[in-house]
């Protein structure tokens, strides 16, 4: 058994995994019954399912070419976009109430989402 | 000295992260390429400093790089986790919850820090700040006991950001 | 134990056929989503997903040429999902 073998063998296992994360990702958004528990799945094990096919790409082309690194850099790009993703969606859950209200914080403060702000309130006079 | 080294790196951190990007984007680990990544980390931040005037200013890269470590090894436990809920757990036996957590943390890079860690770790995403930025809300998948939830994030993942933005 | 290159192949077919059923489930959710950011959601995964199947593609051919275009799926689906959510919370887009 040579490195060639064992690294086709590790691109076969990332590739399965990834698949597998992937398609898991895409039932979680299919099958859970209220807007909040959908973002679980998709934002987060889906993207560890494409990190995994990447690591499989890099694996790969070590092993059949000359290696490439640069698959790390979607990897990061995805890793650091994701949480900003899920936070807007949930933002918007929140903003439209398609989800159970979430509780009020203590001390008199209200979420930065539900705060009514100027852009909300344009005077009827302006509008001719 | 010290004034000319503030001057010319005014984020040492990410001089070395830009360098490393373009070493990357261009798939090519020469010496030529690290210059020139070094030069962009130099130009980039020096010229974008003005734009980021309350920028942190002791940030330990060392304890970072053991913080990233920590989360990268939970994201993958939590991933194997989340994915057995979805496979296998009917929705009637989900225990969503809303969990407030109150932050120690002010600095608003520490706590965007926080909220991207306590989202990539599965199982909780994190939606929300309050208007004063001391209270962040979380919402969990399955939490039988949200308190200890809240307790395992703050003493977990807070207390490691408290040292690193100092 | 099979052989390295034929388990690679069949791992590479499995991923293919994955990644379409994942596509489709998200392209049902997509039509029949009640709200706004179930629709938004199931955008952002098929963005997702789109970025795995360029990167099957550069596996299955051998080539290093499809990188660009999974870097640029990947900013392009990044800014149209923050740009859609934006304009659901504020009614606008640049202020």
């Amino acid at each position: 058994m040579n490195w060639a073998e064992i690294g086709t063998y590790a691109a076969a296992v990332f590739l399965l995994v990834g698949a597998l994360f992937t398609l898991v990702g895409a039932i979680g958004l299919l099958r859970f019954n209220d807007a909040m528990t959908r973002l679980h799945a998709p934002t987060k094990v889906g993207t560890v399912g494409i990190g995994a096919l990447l690591l499989a790409s890099m694996t790969a082309s070590f092993v059949f070419g000359e290696g490439s690194f640069h698959e790390l850099l979607i990897m990061a790009f995805l890793f650091v976009t994701a949480p900003i993703s899920a936070n807007f969606m949930s933002k918007v859950n929140i903003h439209r109430k398609t989800c159970v209200p979430p509780p009020v914080p203590p001390h008199g403060e209200t979420w930065s989402t539900l705060v009514k702000d100027e852009i909300d309130q344009v005077p009827t006079g302006t509008q001719s | 000295m010290t004034r000319l080294f503030n001057w010319l790196f005014p984020h040492p951190a990410m001089t070395l992260i830009l360098a490393i990007v373009w070493i990357i984007l261009q798939n090519d680990l020469s010496y030529g390429m690290a210059v020139f990544g070094l030069i962009l980390g130099i130009i980039i931040p020096r010229m974008t400093a003005v734009w980021w005037p309350d920028r942190p200013s002791g940030f330990k890269i060392g304890k970072m790089t053991a913080y990233v470590i920590l989360v990268m090894w939970d994201i993958m436990v939590a991933n194997v986790q989340v994915a057995w809920i979805v496979l296998t757990r009917p929705n009637s036996k989900l225990r969503p919850a809303w969990i407030i957590i109150p932050l120690d943390l002010r600095q608003p890079e520490a706590i965007t820090v926080l909220a991207g860690t306590i989202t990539l770790t599965p199982g909780t995403v994190s939606a929300d700040v309050s208007n004063t930025g001391h209270y962040l809300l979380v919402h969990a998948l399955d939490a039988p006991d949200p308190d200890a939830v809240r307790d395992e994030i703050k003493q977990r993942y807070e207390a490691r950001l408290k040292e690193i933005f100092v | 134990m099979m052989p390295a290159d034929d388990l690679f192949s069949w791992a590479l077919a499995i991923a293919f056929a994955a990644i379409a059923i994942s596509q489709l489930l998200a392209m049902v959710r997509l039509v029949i989503g009640p709200g706004t950011a179930d629709r938004i959601l199931a955008l952002d995964t098929m963005v997702v997903n789109a970025i795995g199947v360029i990167v099957l593609l550069g596996i299955s051919q051998g080539t290093r040429l499809y990188f660009e275009v999974a870097l640029i799926i990947a900013m392009l689906g990044f800014v149209s999902t923050v740009a859609y959510a934006r304009f659901v919370l504020r009614g606008d887009i640049i202020e």
